[in-house]
C-alpha cells in the first residue's frame, strides 16, 4: 500500500530497501466462464487502495455506460482491456496487473474461463506459483473447474486456494459452502500433491477479500489477501543442481570466449568443474562475468557470462551444468502434451521442439493415450485436438539436455512449433528418456548402398511426385520409367492405389490415414532408395508437413519432389476416374481438393504445369535431371 | 543468498533481450529517449557485456519532440559501442502533418505509426524491441513478451502465441516480425527505483525547473519553441514543472512539481494519486485506442 506522508531522503532509502528485500508471490486466478475472476481482482486491488484516481474515474464513467446501477463499479472492466472482452463481456486472453502491500510483491494473471482460450490460462499456469480456482456457489464444480485443476496439477502448481464466490446469492450458506469444498477436494485427491485452502467470498461485496466478513461465521480462516501475503512458497530453485543454458556465445574479441545464460537452476561459483551436456566435456569455471565486475558466486535466476578454464566446444542449446549432478542426455522421451493449436497434433507429424535454448526437430512416435479430463480416463488416440491432453513418444533428430518436469520446471518444459504455420502449438512436460534409443542399433552391413549403386551405375534417388488426384502423376512417372529402363536404370514405381490394395488396404482416407498411408511409402522408398534403385512414387500426398517428413528420412540430393500442377477445374474436367463426380455429389468423402485440403510445394525440386507442358515432354526433362545429378 | 526484486526483474530482462539477439535475424532496439528506452539501453548493455550492442538503436523522430529530447539523443549517439538510426516520415512532413492543425489522432498515426512502419520496412528489421511495460495500459497488460506482427505490421490480440516458462517463439515467415518487450513485467515504481539504484542517465525534462507553459485541456503544455500557437488570452507562465512521461511537446502534459532530484521524484511518485498515462493526450481519443493504435503498427 502506498505511504501517505512526504519522505526525508533517509526514509526514502529505507523505504526503498523494504520494497527490495519483498519477496515475490505470482498467481494466478481461474475457472469458468462467469465464476468472477476479473471481478474479483478488480475489487482486491481497489479495497487495497492501489487503483489510481484517473482509472477509478474512468472505471465510474465506464460502468454507468454498462447499466450499472449507480454507485456500483463493474471491476472487471478494469482488466478485460481488450475490445474484443469488452463487447462480448468476456476475458480472451490473460491480463497481467503488479502490485504490493506491505508484506509482498504480486503479480496476478487474470485467465479466461471459455474452453476454447485454454491456452492463455496455460500460459499463466506456467509461470506462477499460486492458483485461485472460483467457483460459483449456485453452480459448484463444473467441468472447467475440473479441467483447470487438472491442468494446474500438470503444471505443477502446489498451492491452490478455492474460492467460493458469490456467497452473497446463497444467504452464505454453511452447506453451500461445505458441500462444494468436500466435492472438490475428493476431486482433487486424484491430482498430484495440491494444498487446497477453501475461502467462502464474495468479490462484488466484498466479503472475506480484504476484511474477514461478518457474514460467515463458521469461516475461521484468513480473508484472501492476509493467505495470499503469508502463504508460504518456498523458492527452491538455487536448491537444485546446477543447469545453465547457454544462449549466446560471448565473443568480443580474440581473447575474450564466455558463455552467456541465465542459471535455470542450482548456484555456481568460481573454480567449480562443470560438465557440458550433450557432449559430457569438463571444465572449471574460470570466472563468473558481468558489467558490475566478476561475481565470485551466482544463484539460481541471475543471467550472467561464464567463461571456462578450456577451450571447448560450447554453442546455443548446450546445458552448462553441474558436473556431480548432470542432466540426461537423450533424442526420445516420453512426455505429457497439451494442445494447443487448431490444426490437431497427428502421430508420425514432425515439429519443431523448443527446449530451454535448444530448437530440434521432433516427431511424435506414438500416442499413447489422450486423457478424458472429466474422469481421468485414458482414451486410445490418434489425435490431439485443441485443449486436449495426452502422452506420447517423441523422437529427436539430436540428443538434448533435459531433466524431468517433475524435478525441474526450467529444463523439463518444451513448446512444439508447428513447421508450416510457426504457431506454438503444444507444450510438453517430460516424464523420462526413452531406453530403446541406446538398446536398439542398427544391424550393420558390410554390403553399403554405395556398393549397390556403384554395382548399377546409377545414383539411387526417390522421385516424390505430388499433384491432385487426375492430375497426371501415373502418367508421367510410368513415362519416366520407361525411358530410365530403356537406358538401363534399375528402378521401381509405387503407385498410389497399387500400394492401397496391399501394404496400406487397413487405412481410410481421413487425415490420420493419409498420414500414416505417407509414412509407410516414405520407409518403403527408403529401403529402395538403400538397395540402389531409381523409385517414383506417386501419390497425392496433399500435407506439407509429410512430404517434409519423407524429405527427412533421405540424404542431400536423394529426395526430388516433382509437382505435377494440374488446376482443380482441368482434373475435374478430365476426371478420368469419375471420382470428382462422386465427391461433388458427397458420396465420396475426404477427397482432396472437394472437401480435404491440398497444400501445393512451395519449392518443389521440378515443377510441371501439364496445362504448358506435354506428359512426354515433362517425362524427358526428369530424365534429363536425374542423369545430369549422376 | 537471495536476489532482489530489481535483481530479478534485470536478470530477466536481459534474458529476453538475448533470446532476441540469438534467434532474430536482424533485430533493432526502438529508442524513444524516455526513461524507458534509457533502462532498456542500460540493460542491454549489461546484457552482452564486455561485447558491443550487437543490434543498432532506431528513433523514429515525429520532428515534434521536445528540444531537450533531441540533444539527449545525440549525445547517447556518441557514446563508443552505439549505432543510433534515426527516421523521420517525409511523407508526412512533406503533407505538412503536425500535432495542432493534423490534431493528436492524425499525428501520431502518420508520423510515429506510419514512420516506425517505413523505417523497419526500410532497414529490413524482423524484430523490434521496445521498452512497454504491462502495468502502463489495459491492451498492454495482454501482451505477450514476443509479439507477432504480421507482414502489414498487425497485432492480432484475439489470436496471440501461447508463451509458457522462459519459451519465447521467434519464428516467423519472410516479412513477419516480432515485437519484444523485455521490461514486460516492471512497473513504473520499478523503473525509477532502478534508475536510482544504477545512477542512469535522463532527459532533464523529468527534473522539475521553472518552464514556460500554458494550461490546455487540463494539461500544462511547454511552449518549446515559436512553433506552438498561442490562442487569444493565452500567455506563458512560468511555472516550476516536470514530465513523468515524455513524447510530442504539444501533446504531453507536465504536472507542477518541485521534484529536482530522484529521491525527490521517487518520493513524489509513491504519494501519486494518477498513473503516469494521464499525461498522455492520445489516449483519451476513445476507448480502447491504444489497441486500435497498435493493431495499425503502433508500439
Amino acid at each position: 500500500m502506498p505511504p501517505s506522508t512526504p519522505f526525508s531522503n533517509h526514509s526514502l532509502d529505507e523505504y526503498l530497501r523494504q520494497q527490495e528485500q519483498k519477496d515475490l508471490l505470482r498467481f494466478m486466478t481461474c475457472g469458468s466462464v462467469d465464476d468472477g475472476k476479473s471481478t474479483l481482482i478488480g475489487r482486491l486491488l481497489y479495497e487495497a487502495k492501489l487503483l489510481f484516481s484517473d482509472q477509478l474515474l474512468t472505471l465510474e464513467a465506464e460502468s454507468r455506460k454498462r447499466n450499472v446501477p449507480d454507485g456500483k463499479l463493474d471491476f472487471s472492466l478494469l482488466l478485460d482491456g481488450l475490445l474484443a472482452e469488452r463487447e462480448q463481456g468476456i476475458t480472451i486472453d490473460v491480463a497481467y496487473r503488479y502490485f504490493s502491500t506491505d508484506r509482498r510483491k504480486f503479480i496476478v494473471a487474470d485467465t479466461p474461463g471459455h474452453e476454447q482460450y485454454t491456452r492463455n490460462m496455460v500460459t499463466a499456469a506456467s509461470n506462477s506459483d499460486l492458483a485461485v480456482v472460483l467457483v460459483d456457489a449456485r453452480k459448484g464444480v463444473l467441468t472447467q473447474t475440473r479441467r483447470h485443476s487438472y491442468l494446474l496439477s500438470l503444471l505443477g502448481i502446489r498451492h491452490v486456494v478455492l474460492a467460493v464466490n458469490k456467497m452473497d446469492a446463497v444467504d452464505f450458506s454453511e452447506e453451500v459452502f461445505s458441500d462444494i469444498e468436500q466435492e472438490y477436494r475428493s476431486f482433487v485427491r486424484s491430482l498430484a500433491s495440491i494444498q487446497v485452502t477453501a475461502i467462502p467470498l464474495s468479490a462484488l461485496l466484498g466479503d472475506n477479500v480484504i476484511e474477514p466478513s461478518s457474514h460467515t461465521p463458521y469461516y475461521s480462516g484468513p480473508p484472501l489477501l492476509t493467505y495470499l501475503e503469508t502463504v508460504s512458497v518456498n523458492e527452491t530453485e538455487a536448491e537444485k543442481p546446477f543447469r545453465m543454458p547457454v544462449q549466446w556465445v560471448n565473443r568480443p574479441h580474440q581473447d575474450f570466449r564466455g558463455f552467456s545464460g541465465r542459471i535455470a537452476s542450482g548456484t555456481i561459483s568460481q573454480g567449480e568443474t562443470i560438465r557440458v551436456a550433450p557432449s559430457w566435456k569438463q571444465a572449471s569455471v574460470s570466472r563468473i562475468v558481468t558489467q558490475e565486475g566478476d561475481l565470485p558466486k551466482a544463484i539460481a535466476g541471475q543471467s550472467v557470462t561464464l567463461v571456462l578454464d578450456q577451450e571447448l566446444d560450447v554453442s546455443r542449446g548446450d546445458v552448462i551444468a553441474s558436473h556431480k549432478a548432470t542432466p540426461g542426455v537423450t533424442d526420445q522421451f516420453q512426455a505429457t502434451l497439451m494442445w494447443m493449436d487448431e490444426e490437431p497434433l497427428f502421430s508420425g507429424r514432425s515439429y519443431v521442439l523448443k527446449i530451454g535454448t535448444c530448437t530440434a526437430t521432433a516427431t511424435i512416435t506414438f500416442l499413447k493415450h489422450k486423457v478424458n479430463v472429466n474422469t481421468m480416463e485414458h482414451l486410445a488416440a490418434r489425435k490431439l485436438e485443441q485443449n486436449e491432453v495426452g502422452v506420447c513418444n517423441l523422437s529427436l533428430d539430436r540428443p538434448v539436455a533435459f531433466d524431468s518436469y517433475a524435478e525441474n520446471r526450467n529444463t523439463g518444459g518444451f513448446v512444439l512449433i508447428d513447421r508450416m504455420t510457426h504457431h506454438t502449438a503444444g507444450a510438453g512436460l517430460i516424464h523420462f528418456a526413452l531406453r530403446r534409443a541406446d538398446n536398439l542399433h542398427w544391424q550393420t552391413l558390410d554390403v553399403t548402398k554405395q556398393a549397390r549403386a556403384h554395382m548399377k551405375g546409377q545414383k539411387p534417388c526417390v522421385l516424390w511426385f505430388t499433384g491432385l488426384s487426375g492430375a497426371g502423376k501415373s502418367t508421367i512417372s510410368n513415362l519416366v520409367e520407361k525411358k530410365l529402363f530403356a537406358i538401363g536404370k534399375h528402378t521401381y514405381v509405387l503407385d498410389g492405389d497399387n500400394i492401397r490394395h496391399g501394404l496400406c488396404k487397413d487405412l481410410g482416407f481421413s487425415p490420420p490415414d493419409r498420414i500414416e498411408n505417407i509414412r509407410r511409402i516414405a520407409e518403403v522408398a527408403k529401403l529402395m532408395v538403400d538397395a540402389g534403385l531409381i523409385v517414383l512414387s506417386a501419390f497425392i500426398s496433399p500435407f506439407a508437413a509429410e512430404r517434409d517428413f519423407a524429405r527427412s528420412l533421405f540424404g542431400e540430393g536423394e529426395f526430388l519432389e516433382v509437382f505435377v500442377d494440374t488446376p482443380l477445374s482441368e482434373v475435374e474436367q478430365r476426371d478420368p476416374k469419375g471420382l470428382y463426380k462422386k465427391a461433388r455429389a458427397k458420396t465420396l468423402l475426404n477427397f482432396t481438393g472437394i472437401d480435404s485440403p491440398y497444400e501445393p510445394p512451395k519449392r518443389p525440386d521440378i515443377h510441371i504445369e501439364t496445362t504448358k507442358e506435354s506428359a512426354e515432354e515433362a517425362a524427358t526433362r526428369i530424365v534429363e535431371r536425374i542423369l545430369m545429378s549422376g | 543468498m537471495r536476489l532482489t526484486h530489481l535483481q530479478r526483474l534485470e536478470a530477466e530482462s536481459i534474458f529476453i533481450l538475448r533470446e532476441v539477439a540469438a534467434e532474430c535475424e536482424k533485430p533493432v532496439l526502438l529508442y524513444s529517449i524516455g526513461k524507458d528506452s534509457a533502462v532498456l539501453l542500460h540493460l542491454a548493455q549489461k546484457a552482452f557485456f564486455p561485447s558491443k550492442l550487437p543490434f543498432p538503436l532506431l528513433h523514429v523522430d515525429t520532428t515534434w519532440k521536445f528540444r531537450d529530447m533531441i540533444s539527449f539523443r545525440d549525445s547517447v549517439a556518441k557514446q563508443e559501442g552505439i549505432s543510433l538510426l534515426t527516421h523521420i516520415n517525409q511523407e508526412g512532413l512533406s503533407r505538412g502533418i503536425n500535432p495542432i492543425d493534423s490534431g493528436s489522432g492524425v499525428h501520431t498515426d502518420v508520423m510515429k505509426t506510419q514512420g516506425l512502419r517505413q523505417a523497419l520496412d526500410l532497414y529490413g528489421f524482423d524484430a523490434a524491441i521496445g521498452g512497454a511495460r504491462r502495468d502502463e495500459e489495459k491492451s498492454r497488460a495482454k501482451e505477450r513478451v514476443f509479439s507477432f506482427r504480421t507482414a502489414q505490421h498487425r497485432w492480432d490480440p484475439k489470436n496471440q502465441r501461447p508463451e509458457l516458462w522462459q519459451l519465447f517463439n521467434a519464428r516467423k515467415h519472410k516479412k513477419e516480425s516480432i515485437r519484444v518487450f523485455p521490461l514486460s513485467n516492471w512497473t513504473e515504481l520499478d523503473v525509477w527505483q532502478y534508475i536510482y539504484q544504477e545512477q542512469i542517465p535522463i532527459v532533464p525534462l523529468y527534473y522539475a525547473a521553472p518552464r514556460p507553459v500554458v494550461k490546455r485541456d487540463g494539461l500544462w503544455i511547454l511552449v518549446d519553441d515559436e512553433r506552438l500557437p498561442l490562442f487569444p488570452g493565452e500567455a506563458p507562465e512560468i511555472k516550476k514543472v516536470r514530465f513523468r512521461t515524455l513524447g510530442c511537446y504539444p501533446l504531453t502534459g507536465a504536472i507542477e512539481s518541485d521534484a529536482d532530484t530522484l529521491p525527490a521524484i521517487l518520493s513524489e511518485m509513491l504519494l501519486c494519486t494518477t498513473s503516469e498515462r494521464s499525461g498522455r493526450a492520445i489516449d483519451f481519443d476513445q476507448a480502447g485506442s491504444m489497441e486500435k493504435k497498435k493493431q495499425e503498427g503502433y508500439f
